[in-house]
């Protein structure tokens, strides 16, 4: 346990990678997801396939898979990119399939009768969309999604496989080299998962109160 | 076609949607035209590449000694989850908060460590080496900790969902604790949990892939094994995605046919989800 109390801001630099991968790959599959989602449930029928064969492809390969495209796949057509830019590529092709699920399940939770409702009362569809439908479908969204950037940020381990020095790599260095402190390593590393994972969980909740109406 | 964002396009937003249609195609056809380019300019279409996965030998070993292996280890985890879910997922609701409390402790701290952690952890300390369990064992064993904490939240959801006028009925009739629970609540919450459970086992099969980090056997070893004879990554990538998602489709397709023998058209159980998206696979 010395060699990691001794080396902590190892520790520490290794989370940092962790949170940068999460970060940079979160933003990036929230803004592809969310504009596959809008191809999906658009009235382009074209689109909408291609969005949905996209989904069911992406949720079916195992992230590892994903990963051996990025990093071994890649160069072999002729594009060269640093690991951390081709593990965010893994990781953001991976997790926008999700997140498009996610926001799509949120639209579909709205009521037809919502919408109904608002244009009886004279609203224009822009004033529905913004006033009825988002709002509702917005709230709609936050559980799904938080539970897949959870599982985005715990997805970033499998980078430690392909040349990423992140949280999961640093403790199988640290667990190569103290033979006799494994569990407290392991125990270490896990308690670093877990406070991120209850970040990212509290945030969401927050979100998630913030936005609360009266219950129905 | 009317749904909750547009309404029912007349003949001018048509033609405009045809318009999109056309643009959208070209797209598409564009990017298949990118990617079929790049392939050709980099010789990796070359049938050497390729013929590998039409070899009978390959192929039977990428089958038998992958797939199988890979199913075999996604199987024998999740029929262990089930067992160590369905203790954590009772004990979740014991009336003794000696019991209860340590039961939620285990099961949020193995939802929210990444698998591969645990993989890491399992296979250095007690799977490497001279008497170790090895990595075939550290693979199922990492598996079964983590979906059988995903699958108490299940067993836990089930039982609740079954109406509470039976355990009422059944604690009338002067049955006891266990007997209400294993009598009563399960066999019915098992309707239920059925589909969740299959559903699982894609999350499960797909997660074997990682135990390629430790050198467990499987598909994922059997094609790491022919990309470096061959150097051909992308073209055994393909393959193992398209394997992969055939089993996984065809997985998908018995949970639906399940959910609606036993539930009906009702809506599938869904965890309120940490650590791990609900129902569907990450």
């Amino acid at each position: 346990m010395d060699d990691v109390f001794s080396n902590f801001d190892l520790v520490l630099k290794a989370f940092l990678l962790t949170v940068e991968l999460f970060v940079v790959s979160g933003v990036l599959s929230l803004l592809i997801g969310t504009a596959l989602a809008a191809m999906r449930v658009g009235p382009v029928a074209v689109l909408s396939r291609a969005g949905a064969l996209y989904v069911t492809l992406m949720r079916n390969t195992p992230l590892l898979i994903v990963f051996v495209f990025a990093t071994f796949g890649l160069p072999k057509l002729d594009v060269q990119l640093p690991f951390f830019v081709k593990g965010t590529i893994a990781l953001t092709l991976y997790t926008s399939a999700f997140v498009c699920e996610a926001v799509r399940s949120g639209i579909n939770s709205v009521p037809l009768g919502q919408v109904e409702a608002a244009r009886a009362t004279g609203l224009t569809f822009t004033q529905t969309m913004s006033q009825v439908v988002l709002p509702q479908a917005l709230r709609a969204v936050i559980p799904p999604l938080a539970s897949t950037m959870i599982a985005l940020l715990k997805n970033t381990s499998v980078g430690a496989v392909f040349g990423l020095f992140e949280a999961t790599a640093r403790m199988r260095y640290f667990s190569n080299n103290n033979a006799s402190d494994r569990p407290m390593i392991f125990l270490t590393f896990a308690l670093g998962y877990v406070i991120l994972v209850e970040l990212v969980s509290a945030g969401a909740f927050g979100l998630e109160r913030r936005g609360r109406v009266a219950a129905r | 076609m009317s749904t909750v964002l547009f309404d029912t396009p007349g003949p001018r937003t048509r033609r405009r949607h045809r318009l999109y249609s056309l643009l959208g195609s070209l797209v598409l056809v564009a990017a298949v035209g990118v990617v079929l380019w790049r392939l050709q300019a980099t010789g990796q279409l070359a049938y050497r590449l390729w013929e590998p996965f039409v070899t009978p030998s390959y192929v039977r070993a990428l089958l038998v000694e992958g797939l199988l292996k890979t199913l075999q280890m996604a199987f024998s985890s999740v029929l262990l989850a089930v067992v160590f879910g369905l203790l954590l997922g009772v004990a979740k609701l014991s009336d003794h908060g000696w019991v209860r409390r340590p039961a939620f402790l285990v099961v949020e701290f193995f939802r929210a460590v990444p698998v591969l952690l645990l993989m890491f952890f399992i296979f250095l300390t007690y799977g490497a080496g001279q008497g170790g369990i090895g990595s075939y064992w550290s693979v199922v064993i990492a598996l079964t900790l983590y979906n059988g904490a995903v699958l108490a939240e299940v067993f836990r959801a089930g039982i609740l969902a079954v109406p509470p006028g039976q355990a009422e009925a059944a604690y009338a009739l002067g049955l006891r604790k266990s007997q209400v629970m294993t009598s009563v609540l399960l066999p019915q919450g098992a309707k239920i949990m059925l589909p969740a459970i299959i559903s699982q086992c894609v999350v499960a099969l797909k997660d074997t892939t990682l135990g390629y980090a430790i050198l467990a056997p499987g598909l994922t070893e059997v094609g790491k094994a022919i990309y470096q004879q061959f150097s051909n990554q992308l073209q055994a990538a393909i393959v193992m995605a398209a394997l992969f998602i055939t089993v996984n489709l065809a997985l998908s397709a018995i949970a639906t046919r399940v959910q609606r023998r036993l539930v009906g058209e009702q809506k599938a159980l869904a965890v309120p989800a940490i650590g791990h998206d609900s129902g569907s696979a990450v």
